[in-house]
């Protein structure tokens, strides 16, 4: 029975829901980045020509991609899951068979994961369709958002962890998402703001899931690339170590 | 089956569990009475190793739990006081997601599960959406996903409260099928009626403690007076005073309703049939006056 894969049905539960309401998930979840991708990176890109040496829409693309990411993976992590855990108590029913509070935190973690995959990607594809995209280093990025989706997601299910209501996650996406997609490079390089701004960009995991991605999809040189994976994973690890154990605590009483 | 030893449950300063003990045998059916707040949900919750003791043994299947909870639950179904079915999915989509919870392969699955759905009957509604299902096939529905790993303890909460009586009855044909085929049940009701007609022993609870233990006759014999006479009228204070308090060997008031407990029940009757204004039913005790007389009348505290 042990044999480290008992999370899967708990991933392949949420897919399946997903593979149901296929239609109305993508047009959702994808269009939005995609409007802010063509609005911003052809209307204010008219404006602001180029950065850093490339037009508007080849720096924004990357950015957006990332974005797109973050926000399905902490979508999934905050309200679906709290669905499942509170309203439809799914997880209770999980927790009446073999499965422990660490498969579902697991099982939960592997699909906020795959949601950031199947949101970017296609921004991905579009950017690539637009000339966007400069060479096939841009593959790394499949993994990269993966990775990105993963540690929104364990910092997502930390938040969950803690709420008793929809109105909790108000805060975090007030206070944490939002000036984390404001202030992490998606938009405009931080070079241009304040000292103390740019250094506390530095904590956010946006801005280093950004340093690898525009780098893979922009042809620029890649630098610093273990000190940017090792806090996405650090993000990840302890996200999903703290989740496990709050959980524990919530669920099983 | 069960062993349980001095199992104690305490949330901060409340004890919902105090150092309870008691058995379960292979093939029996045990049932839970008492209370809301009686501590019976957090019982099962601690048998299924889904809440952990403050103190005590508790032995499931031959392992210790919360220990090898998850290797006893391999072995266990629930069938939970609300529904949690999965509203995404459809009726037989419910079975295939949680047989996939006990590694179930597919082809197992697949020879099971229509056996499952005639036994709940809803093999002709396989298809249907969880919100188009009235309450009773919900009901069965959970029942029939407690069996997907075909288990050896089946425990469950309330499972017929909020059914209308033909619903009720079909579950409890389910249930009784299920204790021919050798499966042991652990069952909480609020309904006498459900204790006396499934289980072969009941325990009464309040405040986290076992206040008895016996089969529904046994129970009725040792804990009250074999007759019960419900009278009630106008003039039933000035007859009690007179002639029913010393007739009766025990008595009770729940609101304008007396009831006389009797070894003897005829001087009641006799003194009754003197009193034309009064109104009164003379039947045998059963399991809810032991149930009433050991927990007490007044409403119990929700918790």
């Amino acid at each position: 029975m042990r044999h480290g894969l008992q999370w899967l049905p708990v991933w392949r539960r949420n897919f399946l829901v997903w593979r149901k309401l296929l239609l109305a998930s993508l047009v959702g979840n994808f269009g939005e980045p995609l409007l802010y991708l063509l609005a911003l990176g052809y209307g204010l890109g008219a404006f602001v020509g180029t950065v850093q040496g490339m037009p508007y829409i080849v720096f924004l693309a990357s950015g957006i991609v990332c974005a797109s990411a973050m926000n399905a993976a902490t979508l999934e992590g905050t309200y679906s899951a709290y669905v499942r855990m509170a309203i439809q108590q799914t997880w209770d029913g999980i927790l009446a068979t073999p499965l422990g509070v660490r498969d579902i935190v697991f099982g939960e973690l592997a699909w906020t994961g795959t949601k950031a995959f199947i949101n970017a990607v296609p921004i991905l594809l579009v950017a690539a369709a637009l000339g966007a995209v400069h060479d096939w280093r841009a593959l790394w990025v499949l993994p990269m958002v993966v990775l990105i989706g993963l540690s929104f997601g364990a910092m997502a299910l930390v938040v969950t962890a803690f709420a008793r209501g929809f109105d909790f996650f108000l805060y975090y996406a007030t206070l944490v998402v939002t000036p984390m997609f404001l202030l992490s490079g998606v938009f405009f390089p931080l070079q241009g703001m304040p000292e103390w701004v740019q250094r506390g960009a530095q904590l956010l995991p946006l801005t280093h899931a950004v340093a690898i991605v525009r780098p893979l999809m922009t042809g620029q040189t890649l630098t610093q690339v273990a000190a940017h994976l090792s806090v996405l994973v650090a993000y990840t690890a302890g996200g999903f170590l703290l989740a496990i154990r709050l959980f524990r605590r919530r669920l099983v009483l | 089956m069960v062993q349980v030893d001095g199992l104690s449950k305490r949330y901060g300063e409340r004890t919902a569990v105090d150092g309870v003990s008691f058995s379960i045998r292979r093939g029996e059916c045990l049932g839970l009475l008492g209370p809301n707040g009686a501590g019976k949900t957090t019982l099962l919750r601690l048998v299924l190793g889904t809440a952990i003791p403050s103190a005590g043994q508790l032995r499931v299947l031959g392992r210790a739990v919360p220990a090898q909870a998850g290797l006893v639950r391999t072995q266990i179904g629930l069938v939970p006081q609300a529904d949690n079915l999965d509203p995404d999915f459809s009726v037989v989509e419910n079975l295939y997601t949680y047989g996939r919870y006990f590694g179930l392969p597919k082809a197992k699955l697949d020879a099971q599960i229509p056996a499952l759905l005639e036994f709940a009957a809803l093999a002709e509604r396989a298809d249907a959406k969880i919100g188009d299902l009235s309450g009773g096939m919900k009901r069965r529905l959970t029942l029939a996903r407690a069996l997907i790993n075909d288990p050896q303890l089946l425990i469950l909460d309330e499972p017929t409260t909020g059914l209308d009586p033909q619903a009720r009855q079909l579950i409890w044909r389910r249930l009784r099928q299920l204790l021919a085929q050798g499966k042991t049940l652990m069952i909480t009701t609020h309904y006498m009626e459900e204790a006396e007609r499934l289980c072969d022993r009941v325990m009464v609870m309040d405040k986290g403690r076992i206040l008895a233990t016996g089969s529904p006759a046994e129970l009725i014999r040792t804990h009250i007076e074999p007759h019960v006479v419900e009278v009630y009228g106008a003039g039933v204070e000035p007859w009690l005073v007179q002639l029913g308090e010393a007739a009766a060997h025990r008595v009770e008031r729940a609101g304008e309703t007396v009831f006389c407990y009797a070894r003897d029940e005829r001087p009641l009757l006799e003194s009754l049939s003197r009193a034309k204004e009064l109104r009164f039913v003379h039947r045998p005790a059963n399991l809810e006056d032991v149930f009433i007389k050991l927990t007490g009348r007044e409403l119990g505290v929700m918790g």
